[in-house]
């Protein structure tokens, strides 16, 4: 069944919050990767907000995901304050000290499926969870959200060539596509070629679409669900820094800690409150 | 008698009869590890994840996220190199009930030569918070400890041999963590061992005892946590210690032993038997054992060494 024009437009509308607020909890601790959370917005939030089974965090039979990409960790708590899991008012808390929300994900922060943050093991440990909820009957489904630059890592080719001989068909991967890491794009620091050649070839059922277009993005994880013969993977074209136009695309902001003035004219394009 | 990777295989078959929550890893090496054993009774609940350490390792982390008791396995040199990315990022981080089931401890893949053995291993998995470090060193210590290992919540490395070691235990003794047990008394000196140390120990202690040398033998099955207790009472008891390990002298069983004692205020002379800082070669077991001088002679010469200090 495909997702309403409405309710399109209000998980748009929650995207654009929660950019605000994430941006402005990096803002304010002067640390963190604002790049590749606001790439990752859409796919997060249109995940955790209308598709996961997530009632509560304690839930053996919720869908799981593991945010592989641990640095995009404040797009996912400001998700697990939308789903009740956290204090509505910790996102002034990132990074700071005695805090529930550390700069990548701990499993101290309630929600927080699995520690991340050493790329490359979040596939392999959504691989471990597919399998441990299929042995025990459930049905949930697994999202491992993967970054792009994350695909250099070896571990992610491991778990690529062990998924699929396991037929593992309630596990999906969505690659986090913006094209740029930490020095430079893709290309320069590492091509990662023909990627969907590749993930087919490694016997993933291998879908494409825009990573920032809901719609597009909602069928694209129906087409995952409706897979049974292994595991998919989603590759999400998305733009670094997106919503933010001077951040969008530029390695510079993979992260680098916001300037005021920076700052002031993000939360103008996004109708965000400035200091 | 078993090779304690035999034993260690018939005891992960032995626990998943009334485990429905374990489940066992291997990265292509289960006809050695002897995890193959389960796999064949468990087909459905045995996992070969192929050369992939790390990937083997995060996957039983996944596994552990969702209440499963995940045992892997591999060389231990291997587990505590390739996968420690995953036991430290993941497991241990997260406090997830991952057991490490780390085979061919020490020199015991002899021939194989120094890429093969495992002589920082212990001193790798002690420093991670949460993991617990048990090293078993006969057929009863191995097949309780790794019932023990299953019934910990959170994640425990076991050190295990390729090899045959003496019994020393009957059936029946309870091995508990955090405790060392003496397996001979006296009241010159304590040799501290772990492994096939410990027989060693007994073998240098039985040969002192002609020189009217009197050595206390422990048997420190758990290296982390360590048995203190029984540590600081040696050392007030014998007055001086040397630890025995098949590891090397930095960040071992010596280096725990010394931790705890330093840390409890009762330092007292003693001396590291262990592989010094180089990286050892092929050979046959026992002749690797005492080129390096961990078989009973290293253990005499150090014991001779340490009673030379003690006021």
């Amino acid at each position: 069944m495909s997702i309403t024009n409405a309710r399109v437009s209000e998980l748009e509308e929650l995207c654009r919050k929660f950019r605000v607020d994430v941006l402005t909890a990096i803002h304010g601790i002067q640390s963190g990767h604002p790049g590749g959370s606001l790439s990752v917005c859409e796919i997060m939030t249109l995940l955790m907000q209308e598709r996961m089974n997530l009632q509560r965090p304690d839930d053996p039979a919720r869908d799981r995901l593991v945010l592989s990409k641990g640095h995009a960790a404040p797009m996912l708590y400001r998700n697990l304050i939308e789903k009740g899991f956290l204090p509505a008012d910790c996102m002034g808390s990132l990074r700071r000290i005695d805090s529930l929300l550390q700069g990548h994900p701990s499993v101290h922060t309630p929600g927080v499926e699995i520690p991340a943050g050493p790329l490359g093991l979040g596939l392999s440990a959504a691989q471990g969870m597919a399998i441990a909820l299929r042995a025990q009957g459930h049905t949930s489904r697994v999202w491992a959200i993967l970054g792009d630059g994350e695909l250099d890592e070896g571990c992610i080719w491991e778990a690529a060539m062990s998924a699929p001989k396991f037929g593992l068909n309630n596990l999906c991967a969505i690659v986090d596509w913006n094209g740029v890491q930490l020095d430079g794009t893709n290309d320069e620091v590492m091509p990662l070629g023909d990627l969907a050649a590749k993930w087919a070839a490694f016997g993933w059922n291998v879908i494409e679409c825009g990573g920032h277009d809901i719609a597009a993005l909602d069928a694209a994880m129906d087409a995952a669900e409706a897979y049974v013969n292994g595991p998919s993977v989603i590759l999400a074209k998305t733009v670094k820094g997106k919503g933010v136009s001077f951040m969008e695309g530029k390695a510079a902001w993979h992260g680098k800690a916001i300037d005021a003035e920076s700052f002031a004219a993000a939360m103008k394009e996004l109708g965000g409150a400035a200091e | 008698m078993k090779a304690i990777r035999e034993v260690y295989g018939e005891a992960l078959v032995e626990l998943a009869k009334d485990n429905d929550k374990i489940l066992v890893l291997d990265a292509d090496l289960s006809g050695s590890t002897k995890s193959g054993m389960f796999g064949k009774a468990y087909p459905e609940r045995f996992f070969n994840m192929g050369i992939a350490e790390s990937n083997m390792v995060a996957t039983a982390a996944g596994m552990a996220s969702c209440g499963m008791i995940p045992f892997v396995n591999t060389f231990a040199v291997f587990l505590t190199t390739l996968g420690l990315i995953s036991a430290r990022g993941q497991v241990c981080y997260g406090n997830l009930n991952v057991k490490f089931g780390g085979a061919y401890c020490g020199m015991s893949d002899a021939f194989d030569g120094s890429t093969h053995h495992a002589c920082e291993d212990i001193a790798v998995m002690r420093t991670l918070p949460n993991m617990r470090v048990l090293v078993p060193s006969d057929t009863a210590s191995s097949k309780a400890l790794t019932r023990v290992a299953a019934e910990l919540e959170g994640p425990v490395y076991l050190r295990l041999s390729r090899d045959v070691y003496p019994d020393l235990y009957s059936e029946d003794e309870v091995f508990e963590p955090g405790k060392g047990k003496i397996v001979r008394d006296g009241t010159d000196v304590t040799v501290v061992a772990c492994g096939i140390l410990v027989h060693k120990a007994l073998e240098a202690a039985e040969k002192l005892a002609e020189e009217g040398i009197s050595v206390r033998v422990v048997d420190m099955l758990s290296i982390k946590p360590i048995d203190r207790e029984l540590l600081v009472r040696c050392a007030e008891e014998t007055g001086c210690i040397v630890s025995a390990e098949e590891h090397s002298i930095y960040g071992g069983l010596g280096s725990a032993v010394a931790e705890a004692l330093a840390d409890a205020g009762v330092p007292v002379p003693m001396q590291f038997v262990g592989i010094q800082d180089v990286f050892t070669e092929s050979g046959p077991y026992a002749q690797l054992l005492a080129k390096y001088g961990i078989d009973a002679e290293g253990v005499a010469v150090a014991v001779r060494k340490a009673l030379s200090k003690k006021k």
